[in-house]
């Protein structure tokens, strides 16, 4: 045995990678369900999609309020029966709020779907928006808020936002306490009113092991909501970035790291380009190996970690360095960060490099599809996109076939330090 | 119910396959028996500073890393204060690549000074970014030393204090492998798509050959039982006042641990907890509560936390939270909250049991504590715990005596 030479490997290339097809029916009223059935462990995530994002609120932060308060109060239930209904049978209720959507999504034991099902109806058909459940929610909000200013990426994260889309594009706005404090039950009523109960359809995902009859089961508890007949379409929203490049914030006098954030902006998912600066992203700074996770870590230790990634977006979107450095050497990473998209301007990357990226790719991929809930990730992708299986088989086949003047052609194209928004919040 | 069959190879290292022939993948698992806990109290921080080495080459491979990506492969490693866990995940077809490079290192390190010197500042910068430059970031830090007079889960794992990370020397790194890094003070665990005959014809082939080692017998300090209430005032530039409070609570495989992680849920597991839904929806004088264990090896600590709401007085808020710690102990818990705890502790297993990763290191750290198979027991044992005994053991948790304080509050 020779420990000095690697065993043999099948190149993760090799791979013929599928993608499980998914199952689509419509309810009554139009809503679409997509499901997968899989898995070896006798569980379910549902998830409902509503286009109720902060895009459509008129005064800040009222979108996220109103998905938040939809489990504390219905005209049957009180929130603390809500949560003792879902508590009781193991099940786990969450809702978040993002840009275009927000979403209701139920994790439940198979053998007690049925049980959970109508206490979700309830949440999105008759919720009530109680006086003090909003105040409770405003007063930890503001709490949890002050808290965070006091760290410094999390004031990077908003600015950098800020900076690339404008602080009145849904990408680019934050909550500042006063938003808080305006919010009003009306509001949320209102946007109930709007965006839930007479919005969009929504559009359900539910992957897992599921019951023989759990389309039935949907039907009767989703497919009579009143809904807008036309499917959901998300027009863009004029971006206005900013018109300086360079920023440095002043947060903590006492802080001994710096937040960094260099980005620019970046075409839409469906551009030609996008899947191709995938493998140019992960090459630069998409996974460990990376070229600013081996020069700025591994090499100059000056942090615990540099990553570049590619923001999930509907829209036009942002391409984003981030990392947390030594206060002292701040300055220095950063010069690092151009050098590296210096070298990939110029310098054509090496074959063993490129095909190690696209064994790790291929290889994440793969075990990427272990699971139904992994599986069901990829398809919402695509389908809140308004895209189709193409879009994984595409991304697949150009990490497989992706060259080395590709690559140094995209960076050239974008990876130019004057198309960056430079940022340090120490 | 996860199958696996386990073997011994003649050098003593632990060796558990479980097979999922539904995923194209495998992982590899390796467990070593050491933690923060057996670390010299002058130079802690070193089972973590040592997981970062692992990475900077071995004997006879200059890269952990590379190889493995190649392979399509990934993988990472945690320290604890009980052990050090590495896994990788990689396409089943290339699962002899992990054991080449997993069985290089436990032969031997490379023990670069480069290595060394890069990583000293990496975990120093991991140590900023998570405990210094965050609001309630040293927490931890002060509420271990105040509950901890004498066992080793004083310390953090990252270290008691950046100066001992800083300090560490070439010398301290191969002293600490060649005692720690052993076949027999290890535990392998093969999951995916494979067969155990192949497993163990590999495990053979590449680990087989390293050289036994001594077993590590652990001698810890005994902490003393705690005599009368504890207490510390912390004051900081965070924006809202803190309270954290500790109990001692039974070791892992203590019969009682069970009621223990069930009590724990009783009060902060969800929207209809106790302690969430009087301390902070009815009474409101908490922003935040949380009530965990870290479900140590040994004798652990039983936690709540939680953020006073600005403007409430510290004391008023703590002693509603006495009086519902109170309530417990005397009126114990009906049935039916008792089955609410018990159903989540089910589908919580079920959830955590759906990823491969997870599969494979619970069966590594079940094996760690002595048995494997307590990975398909344990939901048993949750079942079988009674009110009356959640009644019994919060009387005897929650005692003043037994109790560690830390008010950190805010200077603003």
């Amino acid at each position: 045995m020779n420990r000095k030479t690697a065993p043999s490997i099948k190149d993760a290339v090799e791979y013929q990678l599928l993608l499980k097809p998914i199952e689509k029916n419509i309810l009554d009223n139009g809503i679409e369900v997509y499901s997968i059935h899989a898995g070896a462990q006798e569980v379910i995530q549902l998830e409902l999609v509503y286009f109720a994002g902060n895009q459509f609120e008129t005064k800040k932060s009222v979108a996220a309020a109103t998905n938040f308060l939809l489990k504390n109060g219905t005209s049957k239930r009180s929130a603390l029966e809500i949560n003792e209904a879902f508590e009781y049978y193991g099940g786990y209720c969450n809702r978040a709020c993002y840009n275009e959507t927000s979403t209701i999504t139920l994790h439940s034991l198979t053998k007690h779907l049925s049980k959970l099902l109508p206490i979700v109806q309830d949440m999105v058909s008759d919720s009530i928006f109680p006086e003090n459940e909003l105040a409770i929610y405003k007063q930890n909000s503001k709490q949890r808020l002050s808290v965070n200013l006091q760290k410094c990426e999390f004031v990077a994260n908003r600015m950098i936002d800020s900076y690339l889309y404008g602080a009145s594009h849904p990408y680019g706005k934050y909550t500042e306490a006063i938003d808080i404090d305006e919010i009003t039950i009306e509001d949320c009523k209102a946007f109930y009113q709007n965006h839930y109960l007479n919005g969009s359809r929504p559009i359900i995902f539910i992957s897992g092991s599921l019951p023989a009859d759990y389309l039935k089961m949907l039907n009767e508890h989703f497919g009579s909501l009143s809904v807008k007949p036309e499917p959901f379409y998300l027009e863009p929203i004029q971006q206005q970035p900013a018109a300086d490049r360079k920023y440095r914030i002043e947060n903590d006098p006492n802080g001994v790291q710096g937040a960094i954030r260099i980005a620019a902006p970046f075409p839409s998912r469906k551009h030609p380009d996008f899947k191709r600066v995938g493998v140019l992203n992960t090459l630069f700074g998409g996974y460990f190996g990376s070229r600013l996770m081996s020069n700025i870590r591994e090499d100059k230790g000056y942090t615990y970690g540099i990553y570049s990634y590619i923001q999930n977006h509907i829209h036009e979107t942002a391409w984003m360095i981030s990392t947390e450095v030594g206060r002292d050497v701040a300055d220095l990473a950063i010069n690092e960060v151009y050098l590296e998209m210096k070298k990939l301007r110029e310098e054509l990357v090496d074959e063993d490099e490129l095909m190690l990226v696209r064994n790790y790719m291929i290889g994440g991929i793969l075990g990427d599809l272990d699971g139904p809930f992994q599986i069901m990730a990829k398809w919402k992708n695509i389908i809140l996109n308004s895209m189709d299986e193409h879009y994984f088989y595409d991304s697949v086949n150009i990490i497989k076939t992706i060259t080395a003047e590709d690559i140094r052609s995209l960076a050239n194209v974008y990876l130019e330090p004057e198309n960056f928004y430079e940022l340090i919040v120490y | 119910m996860i199958q696996f069959e386990q073997c011994i190879l003649e050098n003593g290292l632990r060796v558990l396959v479980h097979p999922d022939k539904s995923t194209p993948m495998a992982v590899v698992n390796v467990l070593y028996d050491v933690g923060a806990k057996d670390e010299n109290p002058e130079k802690t921080g070193f089972a973590h500073l040592f997981e970062h080495l692992m990475f900077g080459g071995s004997i006879n491979i200059p890269s952990y890393d590379e190889p493995l990506q190649i392979a399509g492969g990934e993988n990472n490693a945690f320290t604890t204060n009980d052990l050090t866990n590495y896994y990788c995940q990689l396409p089943a077809d290339n699962i002899e690549t992990a054991f080449w490079l997993e069985s290089d290192r436990m032969l031997s390190l490379a023990f670069g000074k480069k290595s060394l010197d890069v990583q000293r500042k990496v975990v120093c910068e991991e140590f900023k970014e998570h405990y210094i430059n965050k609001p309630y970031g040293d927490v931890w830090h002060k509420m271990r030393e105040l509950a901890y007079t004498t066992h080793p889960y004083r310390w953090m794992t990252i270290g008691a204090s950046l100066k001992h990370v800083e300090d560490a020397t070439l010398e301290d790194v191969k002293s600490f492998f060649f005692k720690h890094y052993t076949p027999c003070n290890a535990i392998l665990v093969v999951a995916g798509n494979v067969e155990f005959n192949h497993v163990k014809l590999l495990a053979e082939k590449w680990f087989g050959p390293i050289p036994s080692g001594e077993r590590y017998q652990r001698s810890l300090p005994i902490e003393p039982e705690q005599k009368s209430a504890r207490h510390l005032e912390v004051k900081s530039g965070v924006p809202l006042d803190a309270l954290i409070k500790c109990w001692h609570m039974s070791s892992r495989m203590d019969e009682r641990y069970y009621t223990f992680d069930l009590i724990s849920d009783i009060l902060s597991g969800g929207g209809s907890s106790r302690l969430f839904q009087t301390l902070v929806k009815e009474k409101q004088l908490f922003s935040s509560i949380d009530c965990y264990h870290y479900g140590s090896t040994e004798p652990g600590l039983m936690t709540i936390e939680g953020k006073v709401v600005k403007g409430v007085d510290i004391r008023e808020a703590e002693k509603a939270l006495m009086e519902e710690l109170k309530h417990l102990q005397q009126n114990g818990i009906s049935e039916l909250e008792l089955e609410k705890v018990k159903n989540k502790a089910e589908s919580s297993m079920a959830f955590e049991d759906m990823s491969l990763m997870n599969r494979a290191s619970s069966l590594a750290m079940y094996e760690n504590l002595g048995d494997a198979n307590l990975i398909n027991t344990e939901l048993s044992k949750y079942q079988a715990v009674t009110a009356e005994q959640i009644k019994t053991q919060s009387q005897w948790l929650f005692r003043d005596e037994n109790c560690s304080t830390m008010y950190y509050l805010s200077e603003n």
